[in-house]
């Protein structure tokens, strides 16, 4: 039977160490809204998610006060809006008019982001899909709620660089529509290479085409959590510090398996995957960069960096596969710069920069996220940056991602701020070296070696 | 038979138990079972106990809880039991 301290352990994790749900994620297919007049698409969309989500909100905090855990976020995710509107849409502002209609929705069921307003080119763009890119700037600007993701690259299919080029112009695009709000738009805006079909968190969620209807996907968090575990074993040797990583991840996902197994159960929705990833959040003590520091190392970015995030990531993983039964999405350490204020800090003191995050992304999940690069950065540098993440998700087989705001009017020690978790970010300075030439090639980077596996 | 737990951790003070118990049986709230330690002057109980026979809302139980625990001057909360159950068991 449970005792006295095991239940006080818990408690001490969410009461101190900020232990939470991080999101419960609904993913819905749109694809029976599929109609070649643009007006019904547009109903349509608007009706299914209203009724399949909901009871979302309700049950989320339902489940809160049974388990007594904060669940963060209660969102949604959609199959990418590039299939959805193909038939109906023959132009950009066509496709602004279905996120318009997304954000009207997740206003109406009181999820506070939605995902989806996305297009898979790893290989090629259809006309659509173009449109739907072209139309992320005034899509974003013109909603709250809705978040867009383009996967531009994949292990099997190469880089598409005409996209990547295209995407250049279109962070670009979309920050200087939204620089009276320190760009905040691009905090909306991913792109990927080997985006994966189940991931509950924003802004890269959406549902992909082999999903089932609908289903429940959960991310867990708990960077505080083992950070106080290291604390505990401070100065023993790596395999004290791998156990005792392995094993607090293990009770995190746990937590999470057991969210979304009675979230699926009350709402009558299957269960999905559980993302056993570590994210952080601008709260103090809820941060990946100080386990990092736990570990070891002044800052993050200290040489060591990439080899004890590697460590932590595997570690997270190794105990988290066994904690729950579908384990999927991106499960990793996050490392966003303005969401996590140990990595703020490491930026801050000159310890972190973004030729040392690329190299962190080689062994963590995701890429590049949540970091202001100066605004009169050129686009075709942006496209640089994009290309060299996606070939690390391409040779290594895993997904990677940038997330990227080119501050509008601001220089390298200036700061952007974003506020609540989205935190503030310091500008961090840019390899000045033109890759013009190389990104303007055009065409596609073909498939690696390696993806020949048949 | 699922089973809640309850936990009461704060400044010991006359009479937490009773008060928490009387909240309880008047609720149809059958106690399983008791532990109680007091460190360094806390106060901190577990209680397992049967939320089968009330006919209140297990939310409701919860912000009851809550409020009398304030009016204590003690934290208490009221967690189903799976989710130490699913973070302490294999």
């Amino acid at each position: 039977m449970i005792n006295l301290f095991e239940v006080a352990e818990t408690n001490e994790m969410i009461a101190k160490e900020n232990l939470d749900v991080r999101t419960i994620t609904l993913g819905i297919s749109l694809l029976d809204c599929i109609d070649s007049d643009l007006a019904k698409v547009n109903e349509r969309v608007y009706q299914k998610i209203t009724t399949v989500a909901k009871d979302l909100v309700k049950t989320g905090e339902a489940i809160e006060k049974e388990f007594g855990i904060p669940i963060v976020n209660k969102r949604i995710s959609v199959t990418p809006m590039a299939f959805v509107g193909g038939a109906a849409c023959q132009s950009c502002e066509d496709f602004v008019t279905l996120a318009k209609t997304l954000d009207r929705a997740a206003k109406e069921v009181g999820v506070n982001l939605i995902g989806g307003y996305s297009a898979l080119v790893s290989k090629g763009m259809t006309k659509a899909d173009e449109l739907l890119i072209r139309s992320i700037p005034e899509a974003l600007h013109s909603t709250e709620r809705v978040c867009s993701s383009v996967n531009l690259g994949s292990t099997k299919t190469g880089i598409n660089m005409d996209a990547v080029r295209l995407m250049g112009d279109i962070i670009k695009e979309t920050a200087v529509i939204s620089k009276e709000q320190d760009s905040a738009d691009c905090m909306k805006l991913v792109v990927f290479c080997n985006a994966p079909d189940d991931n509950p968190f924003m802004a890269g969620a959406f549902h992909g085409v082999t999903e089932t209807d609908a289903v429940i996907n959960v991310g867990v968090s708990g960077p505080g959590v083992v950070k106080t575990a290291l604390q505990r074993v401070r100065g023993e040797n790596f395999e004290v510090l791998c156990e005792t990583i392995k094993k607090t991840a293990f009770k995190v996902t746990r937590v999470g398996q057991l969210v979304a197994q009675e979230a699926s159960r009350m709402l009558n929705i299957p269960f999905g995957i559980v993302d056993l990833s570590l994210a952080p959040t601008p709260a103090v003590g809820d941060s990946v960069a100080d386990i990092l520091c736990e570990i070891g190392l002044e800052y993050a970015g200290a040489p060591g960096t990439t080899a004890a995030l590697a460590l932590l990531n595997d570690q997270v993983k190794k105990g988290g596969v066994m904690a729950s039964s579908y384990v999927g999405g991106l499960s990793g350490a996050f490392i966003p710069v303005s969401e996590d204020q140990g990595m703020i800090d490491a930026v801050v003191a000159g310890a972190l920069t973004i030729e040392k995050l690329e190299a962190m992304t080689c062994v963590c999940s995701v890429g590049l996220d949540m970091l202001a690069i100066p605004g009169d950065t050129p686009n075709t540098t942006i496209a640089g940056i994009i290309a060299d993440e996606m070939a690390i998700g391409m040779v290594n087989q895993k997904t990677t991602a940038v997330r990227i705001i080119p501050a509008i009017g601001k220089g390298v020690g200036e700061k952007v701020e974003f506020g609540g978790l989205f935190g503030y970010a310091p500008v961090m300075p840019v390899n000045g070296f033109s890759c013009e030439a190389f990104v303007n090639r055009g065409g596609r980077i073909p498939a690696p070696i390696h993806s020949f596996k048949n | 038979m699922k089973k809640t737990i309850i936990t009461v951790v704060g400044k010991d003070t006359v009479g937490i138990i009773a008060k928490v118990c009387t909240y309880l049986a008047d609720n149809q709230i059958n106690i399983l079972d008791i532990s109680q330690t007091i460190v360094q002057g806390f106060f901190n109980m577990m209680m397992i106990v049967d939320t089968n026979l009330t006919d209140k809302d297990f939310g409701v139980i919860v912000d009851e809880l809550g409020t009398l625990g304030r009016q204590i001057g003690v934290d208490i909360k009221c967690q189903k039991e799976e989710i130490f159950d699913q973070m302490h068991r294999i």
